[in-house]
């Protein structure tokens, strides 16, 4: 997408009128929409993600749930998360949410890391660790808001979903959205994706009852590049623990980006105000002194 | 408690006498023995290990030019806790060998409200009540011991992450071990230039382990009313009268 965006072109020598499909991309923003009303819990997004990256298989927790592991982890970036919700009728209600990277307008993981370049976000929205620059300080996994970021102790370094920028930069799809059989899973601009879900929430609401449908783009964080289509929008908690109001701790906006470098300064008049008291005051010396032939006044 | 303390002090003081030797010469003051020395300069040199391995991860703008020092991010994350670690351990060992010298006193809080005279240079010699260690070094060892243990906690807490203590102990530890840092930055710049170009003579002390006795009756008059059993003031006249008869 990136590419596209840098390579396209803006003008043609020779050429009369405008050049053939400069400005014709609407939205470099990408999104990808889970609609947890229709997922069905195949896991087909599960088995894309780890063979779309190449990673090893995994032997799965039995924990009397339908779910794969109890969270994921930093070879397994995709898990359908199982909720058996029991309304207060008595019936219950399968909840089953696909939990990876949020990619976060505003992505604590990115905020709270210390190493250069060890993570990176794309015009398009998604938010990329580079393994080869992480000091695997683990900082990110408390930065954020969904428990994503999940430490290697073999490589010692930080791990998570990619929205397969890979594929989304060759104009794919990510892995996961083409093994989805049922269209819980779409992907596309930001602003259609957002259409799409509300048109979608709307027909829960006014069609099948779910009258607190809704759309999960939390604003506290500046809404995420992954939106979900929930029947209940005002309990996000209840699908497997998805926070209503994310938050990036204080200590990686306030403290970080302000009294950090503010501080810091300060130690440095720290090593101004000695070198100023030596040259003005001057040192102390063992008593008595030889005697004083002129002072200065 | 105490006399278990004591029976290890004087174990190791005796241990470290027998290595290493402190020679005083004539118009001298022992001052620190090789065990304190050895002590000290561990915490120095672990204590400069850990602040310059950590400045590269606390401000952008120093991680490219500081990590590669220690080898690369990976590298001064992976050896910043087990310097930091040494620094305490040492510093735990240099607080029992301090703990009764580095007890506070009335005469402490005195040199403490006196402190601007100090600074301003108004004041020649130290009060006749000053001993072994004056109010502003009691403060600076008790920053220290209170910084180690904050250092301890949070550092643990930051060591072993959020996937053990959770993200908002984490972000708290953060803050709160950047704040110690910080304090213990600025306190180093002093130690620094008072124990060399701010007040000359007291280097020695930590190098050769002896000061001379007109260091001592004029920094540490009470120190050398103990030692010598001298009055320190006369001393200095006497001194002064010897200086201007030549």
């Amino acid at each position: 997408m990136s590419d596209r965006k840098t390579l396209q072109i803006k003008q043609i020598s020779g050429h009369s009128g405008p050049a053939a499909g400069f400005d014709m991309q609407r939205d470099y923003e990408v999104c990808k929409l889970i609609d947890t009303t229709i997922c069905i819990g195949c896991k087909a997004c599960e088995v894309a993600c780890v063979e779309w990256n190449d990673m090893p298989f995994t032997p799965t927790t039995f924990d009397n749930t339908y779910q794969t592991m109890p969270s994921t982890s930093y070879h397994f970036w995709n898990l359908i998360k199982f909720n058996e919700h029991q309304r207060e009728d008595g019936t219950v209600q399968w909840l089953m949410r696909k939990d990876q990277c949020m990619h976060c307008a505003d992505p604590g993981c990115l905020r709270a890391c210390p190493a250069d370049g060890a993570i990176v976000q794309y015009t398009n929205g998604i938010v990329d660790f580079q393994q080869e620059n992480c000091i695997g300080c683990e900082f990110c996994v408390s930065g954020c808001p969904y428990d994503i970021p999940k430490f290697n102790p073999a490589t010692k370094k930080v791990y998570k979903c990619t929205l397969c920028s890979d594929r989304v930069g060759q104009g794919l799809e990510p892995a996961c959205i083409k093994a989805c059989p049922t269209g819980c899973l779409k992907f596309g601009s930001k602003d259609d994706m957002k259409f799409i879900a509300e048109e979608r929430a709307k027909q829960l609401r006014e069609n099948f009852g779910f009258e607190k449908a809704g759309v999960y783009d939390p604003q506290s964080i500046g809404g995420t590049h992954v939106v979900y289509v929930l029947h209940d929008a005002e309990n996000p908690e209840r699908y497997g623990g998805l926070p209503k109001n994310p938050v990036i701790p204080w200590s990686y906006t306030v403290w970080k980006w302000l009294f950090k470098p503010v501080l810091g300064t300060f130690a440095l008049f720290g090593l101004l105000g000695v070198l100023l008291h030596y040259v003005t005051v001057g040192p102390r010396r063992a008593q008595p002194e030889p005697p004083i032939k002129e002072r200065e006044s | 408690m105490s006399t278990a303390i004591d029976r290890f002090d004087d174990k190791t003081r005796g241990a470290f006498g027998q290595i290493g030797q402190t020679e005083v010469y004539e118009g001298e003051l022992l001052r620190h023995r090789v065990y304190t020395r050895f002590l000290h300069w561990m915490v120095a040199l672990f204590f400069f290990l850990a602040l310059f391995t950590g400045f590269g991860i606390y401000m952008p703008w120093l991680f490219r030019w500081f990590t590669p020092i220690f080898g690369g991010g990976p590298l001064s994350r992976e050896m910043h806790p087990w310097f930091g670690l040494g620094f305490v351990i040492f510093f735990g060992l240099q607080a029992l060998n301090w703990i009764k010298p580095m007890t506070w006193t009335a005469a402490d809080t005195k040199w403490m409200v006196n402190l601007r005279k100090i600074i301003g240079g108004q004041e020649k010699m130290e009060p006749p009540d000053t001993g072994f260690f004056n109010g502003g070094q009691k403060m600076q060892f008790w920053e220290i011991a209170s910084g180690c243990i904050v250092y301890l906690i949070t550092g643990m807490i930051l060591w072993f992450g959020a996937r053990v203590f959770g993200r908002w102990a984490v972000a708290v530890s953060y803050v709160l071990h950047d704040i110690s840092a910080l304090i213990m930055l600025g306190g180093i710049f002093i130690h620094i230039y008072l124990s060399t170009i701010g007040q000359s003579g007291t280097f020695q002390a930590m190098i050769r382990g002896a000061v001379s006795e007109a260091w001592a009756w004029t920094f540490h008059p009470a120190w050398y009313k103990q030692v010598t059993g001298r009055d320190p003031v006369g001393a200095c006249e006497e001194a002064r009268r010897k200086a201007s008869a030549k």
